[in-house]
């Protein structure tokens, strides 16, 4: 028994080493100020510094790739949390044909390949003579959040006791009421863990942006990184960048993480 | 005939559920004050009429009034009628204290007047100290508790119950009961309650409305109930009972079990056929078989705490159940005695199955919307006719493939000698069947009935 | 119908303007040639030019490649993170999603670069170690939850009538997971086919995969072929999920 708990302790920890290497080889040569990663030229925080300052015209377009990485991945995420929960209660209370219908429709972005997301969406602009920018974009991030939002909500919605709605009613509380002081209450877990994978979603989405993004001139980190690679050298301030997400991730992850199991010791 | 002591009236009040019929014609009356019992097996609609009340439902058809005024448009948190609900539904994100508060808040109402109305319910339903306290860490019957108290805090005039206990166990279930009858005494406000359990209605209510199949089957108090069931049905649900097939030979005179019987029940006319219910504990038992009415074997003897539970076979060869403070051995003979004033005569609801059918050739019948073979008694295809066929002339099939219909048995009532079962069809007919086969309910069966068994006559086209 | 279904409807409409007819237009922009003429031409490309089939196929082998390396690296994971008495801390399971949040084209960059400082050369082995690397997470997470959620009696009741712990595994656990191990499947398989950025990093754009040449056709404003392209892989979903998927779902 105790032989199995090492050996697995073992793979586990090397699984995540393997993981968390490239990771961590960003981390180190953010120290360093040479352009190419694995180039040790001495340990300096001067990537850190032109970061945050702007002193280099990279750093500047990647600052701003964040903004925009950040704002769209906010108003589409937002958006999808509405979205999401007002088509969760509404399918909730369907039967029948319709609700498997859009139950079905609601599975199509997520079991297609971002690629497909990115060029049925491009080709829609495209028909539609939209011209392509922010708005382009963060409709398509919508379009593939919103799922994850659903998906999200609907469980609370099954489990909630199906009387909670008539007893806010019986008591005096009129439609809206109930909804805002019954029914929301008892989403909220599923509607904040939708809103935390759509807006990771939207972050981490590379292809769709690509599609919808056309020549705006709008980047988003993955399209800066892409378009770095394309002229074949990183923006050196990148590294830096990603490792203080990285760390911020981590902190909140744990802090959060640890509140939990302090709470559930407590009950 | 208004009353003025009527505090709801419901009139001609039907519900559906898309095709499914689960409330007709209803028609009722609750008196202010008064602990009224709706009682039915599981999708009889006694819940669906709690709703149409409460206001989560509106009727199809029919009004219902409150005080006299029309309410049926008015939605429920515009009624001045409270809801504990089945499984308590309390809100789990609020604490005790913001439960029993909801309805005050809503109002606005200044912060001392809800508090102190929160605490003196509280004490009412023994819950003081328990204002913090998450919901969800609450037993069953605390939950309960504050469901109650949560209803009661806006001081409806009616509070509705919906299978309020049934979540609870035995034990807990019969303090609760204790407690609601001196809640509703205590309160003096109308109880509207909905249960399966026949038992609690009998304890618990002033008046017991049983219901099956969307309809009221009887209105009456708890001893009307028992000693006076009106039709198989209630007799059957309420209490255990022998429920046999009989023929009223004239007024005062019923034979039942192959013995004829004094009876004290009149006005059936002359060898009626009629439903007979004697209540277990009315069958004298006794050894000596000389001075009985009839003799029997015991078959089995089980003891039940109080009384022994006995089930034997009569000497015409039916099963009867009798509960006697002694136990008689298994295999003895016995004499059975019973008095007149025990026996229930009751109508038969019906006296064989009757369709509305078509004829599809001179030997072949459309009813049930399925083709019979029938025998050729002069009609043409296209006459319209009326089909009777007898209970005990439709065949069960275990297989539904080998018919054209396809059915489930809905209900069966054991008659000493034979079940009657209530058999309803894929396509929604009812019809019913006397079988000495074991069935089950909600078993899928098939039908067959013989040509000869088909009675015909032609209806008259108008 | 109950008034609160409506609730639906803006979403409906949304699905229909941003799900439905961009699929449509998927399939309209397939079957006309640049000047708007019908024609299967661009459909009939995906069977006879090779510079399509050649890569496609490259690209199911690839997928194929990887999905049995997530399952075989990741199935371990998953039973060991979901076994309360192999692991007790829950900050383990985050961990193997933490990396997700990190940019994936950034940690692709990096694994290239590491490779290239151990003087590995970029090829195929890479590719299908990027790939792993990236969709590892997602063939962990979903039978980590089957697992995680799977009732322990079975598992007792196995052990009662006789099975070793071999048999355990083969005859109980690993037949009540498979829907995790399905929908993993399905988060790995198809996604990986139309990967096109990172096959480009991690190999140096010598092994092109599907969504490199879709790219590719969009890039030189080929957008009949390449919605061609999209057209036979919408199809090649459909057909995987849709027939033996079924079941799976709930």
């Amino acid at each position: 028994m105790k032989t199995k708990k090492v050996v697995s302790q073992i793979y586990l920890w090397l699984v995540l080493a393997v993981l968390y290497a490239p990771i961590i080889f960003i981390a180190i040569f953010s120290f360093t100020q040479a352009k190419s990663l694995g180039n040790w030229t001495g340990f300096t925080l001067d990537l850190y510094k032109s970061l945050f300052t702007g002193a280099t015209s990279g750093s500047q377009a990647l600052m701003e790739a964040l903004k925009n990485t950040l704002f769209i991945a906010l108003v589409a995420s937002l958006v999808s949390t509405v979205l999401g929960t007002l088509a969760a209660i509404g399918i909730f209370n369907m039967r029948g044909r319709w609700k498997k219908s859009i139950q079905f429709l609601n599975n199509v972005p997520m079991l297609n390949p971002d690629i497909i997301t990115g060029v049925s969406l491009f080709l829609l602009f495209v028909f539609l003579g939209v011209s392509k920018g922010y708005t382009t974009i963060i409709l398509s991030h919508i379009t593939f959040c919103t799922p994850y939002v659903v998906l999200n909500v609907m469980p609370k919605l099954v489990q909630m006791n199906p009387n909670i709605y008539d007893a806010a009613l019986d008591l005096g509380a009129n439609p809206f009421q109930a909804m805002l002081k019954v029914i929301i209450p008892q989403l909220k877990t599923g509607m904040l863990s939708g809103f935390i994978l759509a807006f990771t979603m939207s972050l981490d989405d590379f292809a769709v942006t690509y599609f919808t993004a056309g020549s705006s001139g709008i980047d988003t980190l993955s399209t800066f990184i892409y378009a770095d690679v394309r002229k074949g050298g990183l923006t050196p301030e990148l590294k830096p960048m990603m490792t203080i997400i990285f760390l911020l991730i981590l902190v909140v992850l744990l802090f959060v993480n640890l509140r939990a199991v302090k709470n559930t010791k407590k009950s | 005939m208004e009353q003025k002591d009527v505090i709801i009236r419901l009139e001609h009040i039907s519900h559906s559920f898309g095709e499914k019929k689960v409330l007709e014609d209803i028609n009722l009356y609750i008196k202010k004050g008064e602990f009224i019992t709706f009682l039915g097996p599981s999708g009889c609609g006694k819940t669906t009429l709690l709703r149409l009340i409460a206001g989560f439902l509106s009727p199809d058809e029919g009004i219902i009034t409150l005080e006299g005024k029309d309410i049926s448009a008015l939605p429920p948190y515009k009624r001045p009628l409270n809801t504990v609900f089945q499984r308590y539904a309390l809100f789990p994100h609020l604490d005790v204290y913001d439960n029993v508060a909801f309805a005050l808040k809503l109002q606005k109402l200044p912060v001392d007047e809800i508090n102190a109305r929160v605490q003196k319910v509280l004490k009412l339903v023994s819950m003081t100290d328990y204002e913090d306290r998450n919901v969800e860490s609450l037993s069953g019957g605390q939950q309960q508790r504050i469901a109650i108290a949560r209803a009661i805090v806006n001081q409806p005039k009616v509070l509705l119950l919906d299978e309020p206990l049934s979540a609870l166990d035995l034990k807990m279930r019969k303090d609760m009961q204790i407690e609601l009858k001196e809640m509703h005494k205590k309160l003096g406000i109308t109880f509207i309650y909905v249960t399966h359990d026949q038992e609690e209605a009998l304890t618990l209510s002033d008046t017991i409305v049983v219901l099956n199949d969307g309809r009221i089957q009887q209105i009456g108090t708890p001893t009307d109930i028992y000693n006076e069931p009106q039709n198989a049905f209630v007799a059957d649900f309420i209490g255990d009972s022998n429920l046999l097939d009989g023929t009223m030979i004239r007024d005062g005179k019923v034979r039942f079990a192959g013995h004829d019987f004094d009876c004290v029940d009149s006005g059936f006319g002359e060898n009626t056929p009629v439903d007979v219910v004697v209540r277990p504990e009315d069958i004298y038992i006794m050894n000596n078989t000389d001075a009985a009415q009839f003799t029997a074997v015991v078959k089995s003897c089980i003891f039940k705490g109080v009384h022994y539970e006995m089930y034997v076979d009569s000497d015409a060869g039916y099963e009867l159940v009798i509960q006697d403070y002694n136990a008689f051995e298994v295999g003895s003979e016995v004499g059975l005695i019973i008095k007149p004033a025990d026996i229930q005569v009751m109508h038969k609801e019906r006296l064989c199955n009757t369709f509305e059918g078509e004829m599809t050739s001179a030997t072949s019948v459309l009813f049930m919307d399925a083709e019979f073979d029938c025998l050729d008694c002069g009609l043409q295809k296209g006459d319209k006719v009326k089909v009777e066929v007898d209970f005990d002339k439709i065949d069960l099939l275990d297989d539904s493939h080998e018919s054209d219909v396809e059915a489930h048995i809905r209900n069966l009532l054991y008659k000493g000698d034979h079940y009657h079962l209530e058999v309803k069809t894929a396509e929604g007919y009812t019809f019913f069947v006397n079988t000495n086969d074991v069935w089950d309910r909600n078993d899928l069966v098939g039908i067959n009935i013989l040509p000869e068994d088909i009675r015909l006559s032609k209806l008259e086209n108008e | 119908m109950n008034k609160k279904a409506y609730w639906a409807l803006p979403y409906s409409i949304f699905l229909v303007l941003f799900v439905v007819l961009p699929l449509l237009l998927i399939a309209v922009y397939a079957l006309r040639d640049s000047s708007g003429a019908f024609t299967l031409s661009n459909i009939a490309a995906f069977f006879t030019d090779p510079k399509i089939v050649n890569p496609f196929l490259v690209s199911l082998e690839v997928a194929l490649e990887n999905t049995a390396i997530c399952i075989l690296v990741g199935y371990p994971v998953a039973y060991i993170l979901a076994d309360k008495s192999l692991n007790r801390s829950a900050v383990t399971a985050l961990l193997f999603i933490l990396p997700m949040w990190i940019n994936a084209l950034m940690r692709t960059i990096a694994t290239a670069e590491i490779f290239a400082a151990m003087g590995i050369g970029l090829g195929k082995g890479t590719l299908l170690f990027g790939m792993a690397y990236d969709y590892l997470p997602f063939m962990i997470y979903p039978i980590y939850t089957v697992l995680s959620k799977m009732d322990r009696s079975y598992i007792e009741a196995a052990q009662d009538l006789g099975a070793n712990p071999v048999q355990v595994f083969f005859k109980v656990t690993l037949p009540l997971s498979m829907p995790g191990v399905m929908s993993g499947v399905m988060m790995v398989f198809m996604p990986t086919v139309s990967t096109f950025a990172i096959s480009e990093i991690l190999t140096n754009n010598t092994i092109q995969l599907f969504g490199t040449i879709i790219q590719e056709n969009f890039n030189n404003l080929m957008w009949n072929q390449g919605a061609a392209l999209s057209f036979v892989m919408l199809i090649i979903i459909g057909l995987t999920t849709l027939i033996p998927g079924n079941k799976n779902e709930n």
